[in-house]
Formats: structure tokens, sequence, C-alpha cells
């Protein structure tokens, strides 16, 4: 009874890992199809991948979402962790109002986020610009025009990044011993050393697994960066969306499979590293 | 001490008021304005034309949320049950499709619904509308599905389906086990211990997987668009026309995204009131 009751657990498992997996492999089958198509197979062949490194506009936004992706998780991190501390050291009755306001881009639509920072950027550009035509009417100075573009990306990644760090190390904060601040002061270190040799330490894991997640909403981003980037800069989901509404390529089925694979490469290089880790503890103890 | 360090956060306040209050501010303004700059409540009264869409959008939301919590809930329930390797190994396959961005993975989809896709290909290569039409005297060449609520609905259901089963395992696997021997040492069989103990025990974890699967899918637009072939226009779709296509009226898209966030607010209370607090909410 209860090893069926097991396998049929199992199964159920199984069934809706194949659901999530189904596609991915196909894409990724289909990715070294020999014909342009994503559902006749035609024979073995690199020939997508060939011409995907010769695609400028895939491999631009590739670049694109990267760079935007990487540093968006270094400033949102850096960012992120010193508002977690501020906030955690400061009197509850102003800190759960600012928790609220931290909170909104997170519960909020998508779409609602993207849209209300192109309304923002839109008019404070408009603004700025109609300052610079005056200026330089008047005074003859002048200053770079702002529009759209790699900037207000980044703008809105880092924003839509942070609240997702403060709240990885913010529980780590609330389990340090609070003593160990007190303790080194008492030692002789000043509230600055106290913080890097103390405090930092401390909450290291809640500082990755929160950068980690950052990495993982910018890439997977595609409505904020939609509204966001103006129409000279894309991501890659933004050339895929584009390409939808012709004809899509095979390429996108090569690209993704290099993604993947880098994924899966890291994810695996990271849980064997875990495990490995873990193992050495119970030995010890 | 204590008031040094929390100077730390005076630069994200700063940030903060930027670009998150003002963005708000500026969408709840633009809601409340005519293209000439007055005060109207026309943005609002003028939604009565769209109907359909926030029905359609409510109705296919609702719909791939109790999918997701159908198959999401027994998933979660059952890896809490696996060993400890294995849950590790799930956890990781769960998440991995996440970091392909949303758009390939919907994209892969695209190829399988198709007219000629890989679905209709093997109906075909079986003899399924040969039968059909044998019997039904129909002339059937393929099942439509890009196109049909179904699909957008599967589409939904593909990519939010880790944002349910994430938070609900996570509080299952916190459940503490002295719990669950006392019912069983008190007399309860399993399917009690389930539902006197184990389901009101996570309902926090359902209540925040129901939000997070339900607001990303009322206001999606690039599903819709993919799968759902320009015919199944949802809330996004509609906001996303008022901004950057055709339909240009940020102050008609400004209301709708009002309505948005009003929902929002709603589902955020009901979390609050009845779960404990955002904070696992948002715990991938």
């Amino acid at each position: 009874m209860k090893k069926q009751y097991r396998i049929g657990n199992r199964l159920f498992m199984g069934l809706v890992f194949l659901f999530l997996y189904a596609p991915i492999i196909l894409l990724i089958v289909f990715s070294f199809n020999e014909g342009n198509s994503g559902v006749v197979w035609k024979g073995f062949s690199l020939k997508w991948y060939a011409s995907l490194f010769r695609n400028r506009i895939i491999m631009e936004s590739v670049y694109t979402t990267l760079l935007v992706s990487l540093l968006a998780t270094v400033i949102a991190t850096a960012a992120g962790t010193f508002a977690a501390i501020g906030f955690y050291n400061m009197r509850r009755r102003l800190r759960e109002p600012l928790m609220t306001v931290n909170s909104i881009p997170m519960m909020n639509a998508d779409i609602v986020t993207g849209v209300s920072l192109c309304l923002f950027f839109v008019a404070a550009f408009a603004g700025w610009n109609g300052f610079v035509t005056w200026m330089e009417g008047a005074y003859r100075l002048t200053a770079p025009r702002l529009y759209l573009g790699f900037g207000t990306l980044l703008l809105a990644h880092v924003s839509f990044n942070i609240p997702y760090v403060i709240l990885n190390v913010a529980p780590k904060l609330r389990q340090m011993d609070k003593h160990l601040i007190d303790a080194a002061q008492d030692l002789g270190c000043t509230w600055m050393q106290a913080f890097w040799k103390v405090v930092l330490p401390e909450i290291k894991p809640g500082i990755i697994s929160g950068a980690l997640i950052a990495f993982t909403m910018s890439i997977d981003d595609f409505v904020i960066s939609y509204f966001t980037a103006g129409s000279s800069t894309q991501t890659l989901a933004m050339a895929i969306y584009g390409m939808t509404k012709k004809r899509v390529s095979p390429e996108i089925n090569a690209i993704s499979t290099l993604l993947f694979a880098t994924v899966l490469a890291l994810l695996i290089i990271v849980n064997v590293r875990e495990a490995r880790q873990e193992k050495r503890l119970n030995r010890r103890r | 001490m204590k008031n040094k360090l929390s100077l730390f956060s005076i630069p994200y306040v700063i940030w903060m008021a930027l670009f998150t209050v003002a963005p708000i501010v500026m969408v709840v303004v633009y809601a409340f304005t005519t293209a000439g700059g007055g005060f109207t409540l026309d943005n609002f009264s003028q939604m009565g034309t769209y109907a359909v869409v926030f029905t359609r959008s409510f109705k296919l939301a609702i719909i791939a949320t109790l999918v997701c919590l159908l198959i999401g809930y027994p998933v979660s329930y059952m890896m809490s049950k696996e060993g400890k390797q294995f849950q590790r190994v799930a956890m990781v396959l769960i998440m991995l499709p996440m970091w392909m961005n949303f758009l390939l993975r919907t994209y892969a989809w695209m190829s399988i619904l198709e007219k000629n896709g890989l679905i209709n290909q093997f109906f075909a290569s079986v003899g399924l509308f040969e039968l059909i039409n044998t019997i039904f005297g129909t002339d059937i060449q393929y099942f439509k599905m890009i196109g049909t609520q179904g699909a957008v609905v599967l589409g939904m259901v593909y990519n939010y389906l880790p944002f349910m089963i994430l938070p609900i395992y996570s509080v299952i696997i916190k459940l503490d086990q002295s719990l669950l021997e006392a019912a069983r040492d008190l007399g309860a069989n399993s399917a009690g211990v389930f539902r006197k103990v184990i389901l009101p025990l996570s309902l926090p974890g359902v209540l925040s997987g129901v939000t997070m699967v339900f607001v990303p899918s009322v206001s999606t637009f690039a599903i819709s668009r993919l799968l759902g072939g320009g015919t199944q226009m949802m809330l996004g779709d509609l906001i996303e026309q008022q901004f950057l296509g055709g339909a240009y009226n940020p102050y008609l898209g400004s209301a709708i995204a009002l309505v948005m966030m009003v929902i929002v607010v709603v589902c955020m209370w009901v979390m609050n009131h009845f779960g404990e607090g955002e904070e696992q909410a948002v715990m991938l």
C-alpha cells in the first residue's frame, strides 16, 4: 500500500517535471535542426549556431541583457545591503512604513511598475531637455539632452532588484546576536570597523542569496525593460518579442540552448560544492 | 551607534522617493487628467467599453491560479515527503526554467501548439484527424490551439507554476513535525492529519502562492500576444497599447494601471490579514 502510494507520487511529480521541461528540450533539439523550421526535423546541423554569432541584433541584445543584469545586480546588492542595515537600526515606527514602500515594486504588477517608470522618465527628461534648450538660448551654456536608453534600463533594473536584496538581508540581521556589535565596540572597534568585521560576515549568506535572486529577476524580466529601454536599446527578450511579430529564426533556439547550458553548468557546480561542504561538516560532527 | 548606522538607509530612502513613489504618484495624477491638463473622471468611465477585456483577464487569471494550485499544492506536499537529496534536486529543477527568460519559454510553446506544430503533427501521424473525419464526416486538418483561451491559460500555468510551488513548499517544509505526531497520537488518521493540521498551517503559503500567480497572470501582455494570437486581448495588452501601441492615450492607460494597483492592494490586504505578512510571500 505504502509503496504503491510512493510510486504514484513519483509518477505525478515526473509528469509535472515533464511539463516544465518538454518545451525547453524541444527548443534545444530544434536548435540543431538543418531546416529553418521549429517543428520539422531535417537532420543535424550546427549552422544556426554559426549564423547566431553573425547576427548582430541578437548578439547585441544578449550583451545588453548580460551587462544590465550584472551591473544592476552589483549595484542593487551593495545598495540593498546598506539600506537593510540602515532599516534594521531604525526605530520601528519609522521602519515599518519604509518597508511597506520597499515592498511596492515586488508586489505591484510588472506592467504597472514599467508604465509608471516610463511616465516618470519621460516627464523628467522633458523637463530637463526643456531646461537645456532654455539655457542654450539664454546663457549659451549646454548640457547633454537625456532620452530613454541603457541608463534608464539600468535604473529600472536596480530599482526592482533592491527590494529583493533587502528582503534577503533583513532576516539575517534579525538573527544576528545584537551584543556582537557592542562587544566589538567595547573591544575597541570604531563603528565602521564593527560593520566591516562583525556585521558583514554575519549577514553574508543573505547578501549572496539576495544577489542571486536579483540576477534572476533581471535576466527573467521582459515587461519593465520593454517600457524603460526606449527604442534604441533592446534586451534579448525584447529582440525575441520583436521577432514573434514576423518570423522567429532558429537562431533564437541556439541562443536559448547556450544560455540554458551555461545556467545548468553553474547550478551543478554550486550545488555539488554545497553538498560537499555539508558532507564535510557532517563528518566533522 | 544605533542612530549612526540608521543613516545608511538615507540614500535608499531618497531613491525610493524618486523611483518608486514619484512614478506611482504620476500614474495617479495622469489617471485623473485630460490631455489638456484638467481634472476628469472620464478615463474611468471610458473603461466600460473594455468590460470584455476586464472579464476575460479575470476569468483566465482565476482559472490559471486554480490550475496552478491544483498542481502546485500536491507537488509541494509530495516533495516535502521525499529525502533531502531528492528535495535539493527537485528545487533546482523547479527554479532552473526561471533563469531562461520567460519570453523564451513562451516562445517554446508556440512551436508546440502551432497549426502544423508538434501536437498536430503527432495527431496527424497517428491518423487521428482521418479517424474523426470518417466518423463525423467533418474536414479537420488540425486542432486550433494558438489563439484560444486555453493556450493563454496554459502559458500562464507554465510560466507561473514555480511561483505557486515555492512558497507552499517552503511553508510545508518548516511545519513542526511534533504537531503531526501529536495529531497521530491523538487518533487522527493520515487524512485527518492532513485536513486538520497540515492544510490550515500551510494556508499562508497557499495565499502567497495564489497572489504571486494571480497578479502576473491578470496583468500579462506578452503571453496573451504570443499564445493568444492577438485575439485574446488582456488588461496588460490594453495598457501597453495606450503607452507604446497604436492607441496612444497614457491618461486612459494610467487609469487602467491604477485599477490594477488597487487589485494588488486588495490582494496584499487579504494576505496580510490571513497570512503572516509579506515576508515569505516574496521569498522565492
